[in-house]
């Protein structure tokens, strides 16, 4: 750890702000424990499991939080390592959905890659987003994580598309249809099941919820309106990393699954069937 | 007769177990040959071996002398057309599952054709309903239908009458021996009723444990 980056990591941990942070956490955890108590009075049988849920909580968001600090304080180009071993870890995480698809975490690096480097990089030359270690990191890995989501649940649909729709698939590969073609129906709509999701939040933005980043920007005292515009913004960025990385997965994926003599891949579907 | 399929030492082999065993079987030209057998017998897997919907361990079919695996496989599905024992249509209406063949492979769709196929086969009118409107033996028509639309040389049946109530499978056995008659059809017919081999084929191929254990004209293999 360089000089820099410790005096930074001190400087933070020593903020007056971080003094209060831990005093709203002790207001938090005295709420938390009259709940355990109620919960112990009712015999709800969930108490210990909430203590530990809340403590590796605390100590994982915390922990994350410095690390942010010692991001911050780093060079800019140690934005793309960063985004790039999220990016790594995303798709890790994302293909166990479609773990019975071959080539699935191949697919999925590359569609939550390209969806989120699209994204990421076209804003920030944009402008859209300061081309800041905070902006890349914090706005990146809500982009990251939305075309993560997406990925599994259209992944997962594809799954289930196949293994529900085999007969229907075989039936019309019997007249000569090219598997592309022959699949495209379920691929569209593995890809609008994944972004059902995001759909609905665009929908009810502002009437439903009042998003996590815009909350934040009022309590930390930005103009509403200007949130709100900054939102919709962000909402917009991570619908695009979400339709881009669902497209490129699951065209990626529903090649995989058939042979070269464009036959369904028997062992794909009797992997998914067990 | 010149073969129009001909198997050489067919054999597929699952999770170790032969259930396609060397099977070499001609099938003349316009002519029916059934394959009878008990339950696991390997009557289908055979079946989907012929239009390479699944791939042979080992041996091969010729289809008019030439090995099948030189052939684009989608160019040898049209030439060797395949009816599953399940209709599978889809959904949309009786015209867009019969096309299917053609709307998906960007060709010009031929409605004189449809309106044709599905008058011989009793479903004049019915070409704007909805499949999932359609009763069992309906479907099961439409999905020949959507078979022969596609003009193949050869037309594989699976258990075509399975599932449908007594009646419905008389009348629509009764269609397929019109429809093989008239056009002339290369058919390899899969059946578990012995009955309607002997009605429907010129040849029946018993297949027992993925193996051919018998090969003769209907009154040679059912006494």
């Amino acid at each position: 750890m360089s000089e820099d980056a410790l005096a930074t990591l001190v400087e933070h941990a020593s903020d007056p702000a971080v003094i209060t942070g831990f005093v709203q956490i002790a207001i938090a955890v005295v709420l938390a424990a009259a709940v355990l108590v109620l919960t112990y009075l009712r015999d709800l049988g969930f108490g210990r499991e909430l203590i530990t849920t809340s403590s590796r909580g605390l100590v994982q968001i915390v922990a994350t939080g410095a690390v942010i600090g010692l991001l911050l304080a780093a060079h800019i180009a140690w934005a793309s390592v960063v985004l790039a071993f999220m990016i790594a870890a995303a798709a890790w995480i994302s293909h166990e959905r479609g773990a019975d698809l071959p080539g699935s975490f191949r697919a999925s690096l590359l569609a939550i890659g390209v969806g989120s480097a699209i994204v990421i990089a076209s804003m920030a030359v944009a402008g859209a987003i300061e081309r800041t270690m905070r902006d890349l990191i914090v706005i990146g890995s809500m982009v990251i994580a939305m075309a993560m989501k997406t990925n599994s649940l259209a992944l997962e649909r594809f799954t289930d598309e196949l293994s529900s729709n085999r007969a229907e698939i075989e039936a019309v590969l019997s007249v000569g249809v090219p598997p592309e073609r022959v699949v495209s129906e379920h691929v569209s709509t593995s890809v609008y099941a994944s972004l059902i999701p995001i759909l609905d939040r665009l929908k009810s933005l502002g009437v439903v919820s009042i998003p996590g980043l815009m909350a934040g920007m009022i309590i930390a005292g930005a103009n509403p309106i200007y949130a709100a515009q900054y939102q919709f913004v962000i909402m917009l960025m991570l619908f695009s990393a979400a339709a881009v990385t669902s497209m490129v997965s699951t065209l990626l994926v529903s090649r995989y699954v058939f042979t070269e003599a464009k036959q369904l891949d028997n062992d794909v579907l009797e992997s998914i069937d067990a | 007769m010149a073969s129009k399929l001909e198997t050489e030492e067919l054999t597929r082999v699952v999770d170790g177990e032969r259930i396609v065993d060397s099977v070499s079987v001609r099938i003349p030209t316009a002519e029916v040959v059934a394959v009878i057998g008990p339950s696991g017998a390997g009557k289908s897997s055979f079946l989907r071996l012929l239009n390479r919907l699944d791939e042979p361990t080992a041996g091969t079919v010729y289809l008019d002398g030439r090995d099948y695996r030189e052939l684009d496989p989608l160019a040898l599905r049209r030439r060797v057309g395949f009816v599953p024992q399940a209709p599978a249509l889809g959904s949309g209406t009786v015209a867009d599952a019969v096309t299917v063949g053609d709307r998906l492979c960007d060709n010009p769709v031929d409605d004189e054709r449809v309106d044709r196929l599905l008058e011989r086969v009793g479903l004049a009118g019915y070409r704007d309903a909805s499949v999932d409107d359609l009763s069992g033996g309906e479907q099961q028509r439409v999905a020949i239908v959507r078979t022969l639309y596609v003009e193949p040389e050869v037309v594989l049946l699976d258990e075509p009458t399975a599932h449908l109530d007594e009646n419905t499978e008389a009348r629509l056995e009764a269609l397929l021996e019109d429809l093989i008659r008239e056009e002339a059809l290369t058919c390899v017919v899969v059946t578990h009723d012995t009955d309607q081999a002997r009605r429907l084929s010129d040849r029946i191929v018993r297949l027992e444990d993925g193996r051919v254990t018998q090969v003769g004209t209907p009154q040679e293999v059912i006494p």
